[in-house]
């Protein structure tokens, strides 16, 4: 019994079927991402309509279409740029990214627009009133994570264009794919919570 | 099988090189710039340790302010920022590193792995912890004035209610080394849950299925996901603390229609499950050590994993019953009521199954088992209390009381140290390959629990005698004062106890008797490599065809694998 080498061979080998541990690890992330969001929309809720003075949401806000469109079809373009480096189709990969990248930029973009608008035409801050309050640090949550999301993909645009093997990072881009997914789908909830029911 | 990150040969280039490296470049390599599992996973409990003892002293500190009535040996203000250092350290920067060592020095080994599945990782959750805890002591220097709120160390109590904590109330920077280290030590803990469901669910050796993994490894699978469910509302709270205070938000600005309740909603929203997240742990050790000493194997394996699965998801759902005293309405009184109570049935089945395997059994009374037991009984008595303040009627009348302070140290000293105390004198062989000396720790043990009992004991009835928490000192002639003297004077028996404790660790490290690779005559995989480990664990990745796997190895003639179905 020096060492477990010499563990008992005779019964057959149960495959002890193992996860992919990237997999593992990016879903454990997105889980705990989900709880801290859904701790920010909570407060969102529960303030609804409780700002006794200053600007309320329906004299703001505006339905954010466009903004909401571009990040949607972004989901898609990911999706095709993963596709895309599975059949190992290099440019394609690079004008689905580089499409995704533009999708996002162009949400921040419009974000900016709506802050600069509520900013300085409307003058809501942080510090107006609940309103206020809830709705930046919500919005700003996400759009955090959009940011984090772009400089990923920037990353592996430009190693992409700089030429690094892309078929060998097919995996970390599956992962940095599903991270976006998750970004666009916690925007489904903000926009519902924000745009609509608080509204 | 799992990806393996420190291939055997690397290991051993990186060996022969260290016996030529100077002290410092050795100790840099293994104590600082380190991946290891087991060395980060000593360092962790090393740092906890640490950090034991200024808690510890702090507790001593409170236990003397109030061994009189009347007494003045602290000053109001110092007296609240020893409760709150005591509470914070002991739960962040004690509880938490604590388990995040237990989980990386075992797990790996236990399952047959080279390492964590993400090591680099690993480093860096041990470092952020730690810069917390450093963080959170750094405030002692920045004292700004001796009003509340203002003095070095933060002084709003571990659980820090708004509004207290806003600015206009805490204007100085005490608060703010608060949120920032405990949010230090949220991520910390957040990047260790997110490794050990990674490395259990990835990095099992050959015929380790689920079903197989040893109940251990399963505990801190429900810890890890508690973890990664139940810490961000502390946090996201924290960084709505933190807009509030610095941005002018209104979250929790009384001022401004924001909502004090909500926060203490946010935090017990995090504060319940976080004892589970420190005692399943706990429960974890002992379901690993009961068994060896009673030499059976454990009672009602597929049980046990199902009650630690329910005791994760319920008491996710309780947090309120921290919260009677604010005045719910009378249905979340009676549903936190009756989930709080449903929590007690898994948990039951546990403490029953523990007993069962004890039952019959040919039991070796060593210090871990002893702690084991002894760990029953506090347990036994803690969960009673726990049901008493779980009704709301009840809680009423002794919420915020001393009745509260006892019941749960008795969870957490009577419980979870003795656990914790079980799995040291369990695996320290293990670690270091010396035998701690029985005769000390037996002396601890004795020691510890009447130190204990002295202490935690009576202050039950000092607050049922009406005695409030967190009161700076008493007036003479309410009957609290006894209890009070005794109680400090238990403070002490305990003190010496740890000396003991910690004689008893230097002596083993010493002059220890050798303990060989497997001291216990156990049965999981651990005991199946040297003591210490190597680096690399195992010099060939062990097969597994039960979750009794050294059982199989040392009774060819009847393994556990003939009865085990799947
Ligand atoms: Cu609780």
């Amino acid at each position: 019994m020096s060492t477990a080498a010499s563990l008992p061979m005779n019964p057959p080998i149960d495959d002890a079927r193992n996860f992919d541990k990237g997999k593992v690890g990016l879903i454990s992330l997105i889980l705990t991402e989900v709880s801290l969001f859904s701790i920010f929309v909570t407060a969102y809720i529960f303030y609804i309509g409780k700002s006794a003075s200053g600007p309320q949401p329906v004299d703001v806000l505006t339905v954010p279409v466009w903004a909401t469109i571009c990040l949607l079809s972004s989901s898609l373009t990911a999706e095709l740029a993963v596709r895309a480096v599975r059949q190992d189709a290099r440019s394609r990969f690079l004008a689905f990214l580089g499409a995704t990248i533009l999708l996002g930029a162009e949400f921040m973009r419009q974000t900016a627009v709506e802050w600069n608008k509520l900013i300085n035409t409307d003058h809501l801050t942080i510090a107006t009133n609940v309103f206020g309050t809830t709705y930046y640090s919500l919005v700003g949550l996400h759009a955090t994570h959009v940011v984090v999301g772009l400089i990923l993909l920037l990353v592996a645009f430009l190693a992409a264009l700089s030429g690094a093997n892309v078929g060998k990072h097919e995996h970390r881009l599956h992962l940095l794919s599903w991270y976006w997914h998750f970004v666009d789908v916690i925007w489904i909830v903000v926009f519902t919570v924000v745009y609509v029911v608080g509204r | 099988m799992a990806s393996i990150s420190h291939p055997l040969d690397e290991g051993h280039g990186h060996s022969a090189a260290r016996q030529k490296a100077s002290f410092w470049s050795t100790f840099v390599d293994q104590w600082i710039i380190t991946v290891d599992h087991k060395h980060l996973g000593l360092m962790y409990i090393i740092v906890a340790l640490l950090f034991f003892v200024a808690a510890g002293i702090q507790g001593g500190l409170i236990r003397m302010q109030l061994m009189y009535p009347n007494n003045t040996f602290l000053s109001p203000q110092v007296f609240n920022e020893m409760f709150t250092m005591h509470g914070t350290t002991m739960v962040f920067f004690v509880g938490m590193p604590f388990i995040a060592g237990l989980a990386n020095y075992l797990i790996p080994l236990m399952i047959g792995a080279r390492d964590m599945a993400f090591p680099r990782l690993n480093a860096l959750g041990f470092w952020i912890t730690t810069l917390g805890g450093i963080l959170l002591y750094s405030s002692y220097f920045a004292w700004t004035g001796s009003a509340a709120g203002t003095g070095g160390a933060p002084d709003v109590g571990w659980f820090a209610y708004a509004p207290l904590t806003e600015k206009a109330f805490s204007p100085g920077s005490s608060t703010d080394f608060w949120i920032l280290s405990v949010m230090l030590s949220s991520i910390g803990s957040t990047v260790t849950a997110i490794n050990i469901l990674a490395t259990a669910l990835c990095m099992r050796t050959k015929g380790m299925t689920l079903s197989r993994m040893p109940l251990l490894v399963w505990m801190f699978c429900v810890v890890s996901f508690q973890i990664l469910v139940a810490l961000p509302p502390l946090t996201a709270a924290q960084i709505m603390l933190l807009l509030d205070r610095f941005m002018g938000a209104h979250f929790f600005d009384t001022n401004a229609v924001g909502d004090a309740v909500l926060w203490r909603h946010f935090f017990w929203l995090f504060g319940h499950p976080e004892v589970y997240i420190l005692i399943i742990p706990g429960f974890a050790c002992v379901t690993e050590i009961i068994p060896v000493f009673a030499r059976k194997p454990i009672f009602g394996r597929a049980a046990m994993i199902g009650a630690s699965v329910s005791i994760g998801l319920i008491s996710l759902g309780v947090w309120a019953h921290h919260m009677y005293t604010v005045g719910l309405p009378s249905r979340a009184n009676i549903f936190f009521s009756v989930a709080t109570m449903l929590v007690g049935v898994p948990t039951g089945i546990k403490i029953f199954n523990w007993i069962a395997t004890m039952w019959g059994g040919r039991i070796r009374f060593r210090t871990p088992m002893l702690w084991c037991i002894a760990f029953l009984f506090h347990f036994l008595l803690a969960g009673l209390t726990g049901i008493m303040l779980a009704v709301a009627p009840f809680d009423w009348q002794l919420g915020n009381s001393y009745f509260v302070v006892a019941h749960f140290h008795y969870t957490l000293i009577g419980g979870l140290l003795c656990t914790l105390f079980a799995g040291v004198a369990y695996w320290f062989p293990k670690a270091t390959g010396r035998m701690l000396s029985e005769k000390l720790g037996k002396w601890h043990f004795w020691l510890m629990i009447i130190g204990f009992h002295v202490t935690f004991d009576g202050l039950h009835i000092a607050g049922l005698l009406g005695m409030p928490r967190r009161i700076y000192t008493y007036p003479a002639g309410r009957g609290w004062e006894g209890f009070n003297y005794f109680s400090t004077w238990g403070v002490a028996i305990q003190a010496v106890a740890i000396l003991i404790f910690v004689w008893n660790v230097l002596d083993a490290l010493i002059q220890g008797k050798k303990a060989g690779n497997d001291p216990w005559d156990a049965w999981t995989l651990e005991w199946a490599t040297t003591s210490p480990p190597p680096e690399y664990n195992f010099a060939v990745l062990p097969e597994v065809h039960s979750s009794r796997p050294l059982w199989d190895l040392k009774h060819p003639e009847d393994p556990d694998w003939k009865y085990e179905q799947s």
